[in-house]
This record gives structure tokens, sequence and C-alpha cells, in this order.
């Protein structure tokens, strides 16, 4: 099942996707695009990754969910291309018995994604600037190794 | 001579993003003694490979689409990406 997708990402799909009926809290988590009063006047993200990779890496990151919280119902997406402020650029659905385990799974996904997952952006600002976004300011280690 | 086993491997080399933009290419092949590690590759390219020397010395580097250290072994045939700090989510 892909991960990645150009297209706008459907919260519905994720729902229907993570639906049980020994579901008792679902988290959905979406990250959204900002323009805030440091970001310079972002108007859009491009989006681009290192698919083969963010893909296996967003298998290994939904199989550890699962092992951590057996019963827990996990669904992903991540968006790529030019991706305009206000719209999600990762959504995650977490379904679990009891709505704890919902929200400590869902924020391991996203935490684990912010992480590791091999995606970068360039911001887009209304002035025709273009930068890439560095979030560390500097190269670290990552991964289980 | 490229098939002594055991004598030089031949890497896939991918960057990205800002990466790609430095090197002024995405891909490239590497041959190489072995054994090596990914911080010798980085040195290869550094030194033969136009704009990679702006490279930083010491990037993330994933191995077959996983996360390593700098001091993994490399093998004939691996895919050796180099990435720019990762900004997902």
């Amino acid at each position: 099942m892909p991960y990645l997708s150009t297209a706008p990402l459907s919260i519905e799909e994720l729902l229907a996707e993570v639906a049980a009926p020994h579901s008792g809290g679902t988290c959905v988590f979406l990250g959204t695009v900002r323009d805030g009063p440091d970001d310079g006047g972002v108007t859009a993200i491009e989006y681009s990754a290192y698919d083969a990779m963010a893909e296996a890496e967003l298998d290994r990151i939904v199989s550890e969910t699962r092992r951590q919280w057996p019963e827990a119902r996990v669904a992903v997406r991540h968006r790529l291309g030019l991706v305009a402020a206000e719209e999600a650029s990762v959504a995650i659905a977490v379904a679990t018995s009891h709505r704890a385990d919902a929200f400590a799974a869902c924020r391991y996904v996203i935490e684990q994604v912010k992480q590791r997952l091999p995606v970068w952006k360039k911001e887009l600002r209304a002035d025709g600037t273009a930068t890439w976004v560095d979030p560390s300011g500097h190269p670290s280690m990552v991964g289980p190794q | 001579m490229n098939r002594v086993a055991g004598a030089v491997g031949t890497v896939r080399i991918r960057f990205f993003a800002r990466y790609a933009e430095l090197a002024g290419r995405s891909e490239g092949t590497l041959s190489l003694p072995l054994p090596a590690t990914v911080s010798d590759v980085i040195q290869r390219i550094r030194d033969e490979w136009p704009g990679t020397s702006a490279l930083p010395a010491q990037p993330l580097a994933a191995l077959n689409l996983r996360h390593v250290r700098l001091d993994a072994p490399v093998a004939d045939g691996d895919e050796l990406a180099f990435l720019p700090p990762l900004a997902g989510g």
C-alpha cells in the first residue's frame, strides 16, 4: 500500500481504513503547511522524497507501532509535490480499544515520521524566493543503528 | 578487473533535494576497493566528483533504504544515498 501521495489527503479514507468494531478511540493527527508570523509569507511547500526509502520507513514505523500496541489499527499518508498553506502534508489515524493508547500510538507515529522520514521541503514565498527547510540547523544521526 | 571477488565493489550513489543541487547530479556509480565504509565513499566522491565537495563531510546516509552510520561497510551492488537534514511531516 503506498503511503506517499501527490493528491490531497483524505481523512475519511484513513478513518475507513482503521475503523473496527472493537475500537473505542480513534486519534487523527494532521500536519499542515504553516505560514506563521515568523515564516516570512510562505504560500506553499514543495515536498520531495527518497520515495522507495520513505515507503519502506513508513512501513517499518507502522510495524513498530503495531508491535507496541498490538490491537492498534494504523493508517498514515504523506503528501508529496506542491502543498498550499493550510493543506495537510501528513495525516495519521490510529484506532484502539481505549483513547489513551490511540493518543500514544498516534504520537509515536508522527514523532518517528519527523525523525526518520527521508522527505524534504522547499518553502515558496510570496516574494518569489524559495528555501530548503533545515529543521535541525545541522545534520544529525537518526535511525536504529 | 572490476569482477575480482572481494577486491572491487560498485556502489550506486544517490543525492536528494539540496544535496542534488550542490552536487549537480542526483546519482552516479562509484567503483572502489573493498572492504570500504560509507565514510570511504564520501571521501572518494568529494575528491573525484566536482560539486560534491560542497556536501558536508559527515552527512546523513542511507544504505539500501535504511539509515546507517558512516562507519557502516558497503558491498558490491549497494545503493548509498546522502540525505540532507530531514524535514518530513
